[in-house]
């Protein structure tokens, strides 16, 4: 089990930094130069070419790469050219934002989509089955800003029970959750109902019973260990999205979260600042899939074993 | 349930048979009928089947594939898949009732007075539990055993079905045994509550020939101790070597019954006589290899009289007109055949 994790925790590194790489070439190999960007089209050449040196942007690109990721061990993501603010400091605001909307959105998403999956998968092709579904089908197509916007007209302005944007309390949160979590929650119900229904099928179901297991013991402790393993997969990708930030709820509630503050870098060709939330995705990417593989080991013994 | 359990016990030691009133049936099934509704139509995978075990007695019921053996043990069971149900008949466990019983009810016979093994030991266990705790579970559903007791017990019954090394198979997982030692866990999780009846459907079907012998040892062995065993198998060879009675199943039904012996020396019915001229000739490795001709008739569309009619050298033509009833032919011997 702890090699697994640390071989696991080698090969996220090694994506991090090929990641890193591809970013750092990518960023450079479009076309156009961010200092004329962010100094608008009247800003003399002198300035320009002043500025672009004082930047260490006219350095050969290997040299700008070891410097890069010699700030980035450093945690020096530089100094944001748009807002004028360390990027750790923009970052670390917008984290707080989108951790606690991805904990409310997870929370609400898998709670249903849990349910709405074993009891989907239980009373299979019968009319619970055929309720839930209808909604989980719901939840997936419909597009999360119809759903942002149909929750913030109903719930806060016509209802007020909840604020209609802002970061402000707790309750500012709950809103955008749902707005998120419903999608999710659609998707979590699917997986579970598919995988639950298989597990059920399988022979060890009818040994349980057969040694006086009822229905609920059946589901809960011989069933849902062993369905949980596409779903819980399924869990962490969802919140390592989530995660990065959510563009559209945190623009239609206006939240400041990581979502719309790497719209703004990537419209302001803001490079420090874009290079560290697409940096910052990637590692919460690469940590899920890390963390997905050690609970699956830890969930399924035959895995344990395989690594 | 009242806590009988908990104490140790060696099982292979008469004392079970005991508890019951001389000449009641361990199992006595009779007229069970079961109805299927597929999506074509209702089928009766299992049509008017009588059955019983005696106390220490080894029966077994022996079909092609299809003909309604598991689907007999899963009603005795109580465990039909739904949408299907018993409509007719009735199922006595030591003369009583069981077949209407609430799934209450149901469940807490489940496992401890009948409990049942499978054919596929590896997929029967669940592959994310221990087996030890798997064996456990069944005596703690059934007794209020402290944690303690119940793995003494369970290392017990380990011992009983000869597992070695027990205290670390205890904590292994399945996938970590072989197929003989999971079919071991199994038959050491279904008789840990010591049931009166163990049902065994095809239980080494998918061992290998050593392996088999050493199950079907056990089997034995437990008989002796005064369980009753239902074994349900395709294989006439398995069934020759345990069983005292037999009972031929063909679409649904009955058709023959007889103690082992006079099924292998004289069997009546054209069915069983197929059945091990096949078996025979398997085992002496006769070219060719002689098969009943046809195959298992589609259930949605019996042939009208004597269901096996058309697979059948003798079929006459009364065999069209009329399914025939279990005749007596002697004390314990009965066909479902007009000749
Ligand atoms: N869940 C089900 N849905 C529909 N039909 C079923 C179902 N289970 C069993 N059947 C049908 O019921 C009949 C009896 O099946 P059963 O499993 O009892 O056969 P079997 O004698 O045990 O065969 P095998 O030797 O293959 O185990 C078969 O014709 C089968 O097609
Ligand atoms: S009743 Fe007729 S068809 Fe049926 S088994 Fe007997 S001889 Fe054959
Ligand atoms: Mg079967």
């Amino acid at each position: 089990m702890k090699q697994l994790i640390l071989r696991r925790l080698g090969q996220a590194l090694i994506v991090l930094a090929g990641v890193a790489l591809m970013i750092f070439v990518m960023l450079r190999i479009v076309p156009g130069n961010p200092i004329e960007t962010m100094m608008g089209e009247h800003a003399d050449r002198a300035t320009v070419a002043r500025m672009t040196a004082e930047m260490g942007l006219d350095r050969p690109l290997p040299e700008q790469f070891i410097q890069y990721l010699g700030n980035i061990l450093r945690g020096d993501f530089g100094t944001s050219y748009a807002l004028g603010r360390p990027v750790t400091e923009l970052m670390a605001g917008a984290f707080g934002n989108t951790l606690i909307l991805a904990l409310f959105a997870a929370l609400f998403s898998w709670g249903l989509g849990l349910l709405a999956g074993i009891v989907s998968a239980v009373w299979k092709n019968r009319a619970p089955d055929r309720i839930f579904m209808g909604f989980s089908l719901l939840g997936i197509s419909l597009p999360v800003f119809l759903a942002a916007m149909a929750l913030q007209y109903l719930f806060a302005f016509q209802l007020k029970w909840f604020p209609v944007s802002g970061t402000g309390s707790w309750k500012s949160f709950v809103l955008p959750a749902v707005a998120l979590g419903w999608n999710s929650a659609g998707q979590v119900a699917q997986i579970t109902r598919t995988s639950l229904a298989e597990t059920l099928g399988e022979d060890f179901i009818e040994t349980a019973r057969a040694k006086g297991r009822g229905t609920a013991g059946v589901v809960l402790i011989h069933a849902l260990r062993c369905a949980m393993l596409p779903v819980m997969t399924v869990m962490i990708i969802q919140f390592s999205s989530l995660l990065s930030g959510a563009v559209i709820t945190e623009t239609v509630f206006s939240m400041n979260g990581l979502g719309r503050l790497m719209v703004q870098a990537i419209s302001g060709r803001d490079l420090p600042l874009l290079q560290a939330t697409a940096l910052f995705a990637t590692a919460v990417a690469v940590l899920g899939s890390l963390a997905a593989d050690i609970l699956c080991a830890l969930l399924d013994p035959r895995i344990r074993r395989e690594a | 349930m009242q806590n009988p359990k908990c104490g140790d016990g060696d099982w292979f030691a008469a004392g079970m048979a005991a508890a019951q009133p001389r000449g009641t049936q361990t199992l006595e099934v009779s007229g069970l009928t079961v109805a299927l509704p597929t999506e074509k139509g209702e089928i009766r995978p299992v049509s008017d089947v009588s059955l019983r075990v005696a106390p220490g007695e080894i029966v077994g019921i022996v079909g092609e594939s299809g003909c309604g053996k598991s689907m007999t043990a899963r009603a005795v069971m109580g465990l039909i898949p739904a949408p299907g149900r018993i409509i007719a008949g009735s199922v006595r466990l030591a003369g009583r009732e069981i077949a209407g019983l609430s799934e209450r009810e149901k469940r807490a016979i489940r496992g401890s007075e009948i409990s049942m093994i499978f054919q596929e030991p590896m997929s029967s266990l669940n592959p994310v539990m221990k087996v030890g705790w798997q064996v456990a579970e069944a005596l703690r559903l059934h007794s209020d055993c402290t944690r303690e007791e119940a793995r003494t017990r369970t290392l017990a019954a380990f011992r009983e079905v000869e597992i070695p090394e027990p205290e670390a198979r205890l904590r292994q997982y399945p996938h970590q045994l072989s197929g003989g030692l999971r079919q071991r866990v199994m038959i050491a999780m279904a008789m840990i509550c010591r049931p009166k009846l163990l049902i065994a459907d095809e239980p080494t079907t998918a061992l290998d020939v050593t392996v088999e012998a050493q199950i079907l040892r056990l089997l034995e062995r437990l008989r002796e101790g005064g369980t009753s065993i239902l074994l349900i198998s395709h294989n006439l060879g398995v069934i020759a070597r345990v069983c005292d009675r037999v009972y031929v199943m063909y679409a649904g039904r009955i058709l023959e019954e007889a103690e082992t012996t006079v099924l292998f020396d004289q069997p009546l019915h054209p069915y069983s006589r197929g059945l091990l001229r096949a078996s025979l000739s398997l085992r002496e490795g006769v070219e060719p290899l002689e098969t009943i001709p046809g195959g298992v008739p589609n259930l949605l569309r019996l042939p009208a009289g004597c269901g096996f009619g058309p697979r059948c050298a003798c079929r006459r033509s009364e065999c069209d007109a009329a399914m025939p009833e279990l005749r007596v032919v002697e004390a314990g011997h009965r066909v479902r055949c007009f000749h």
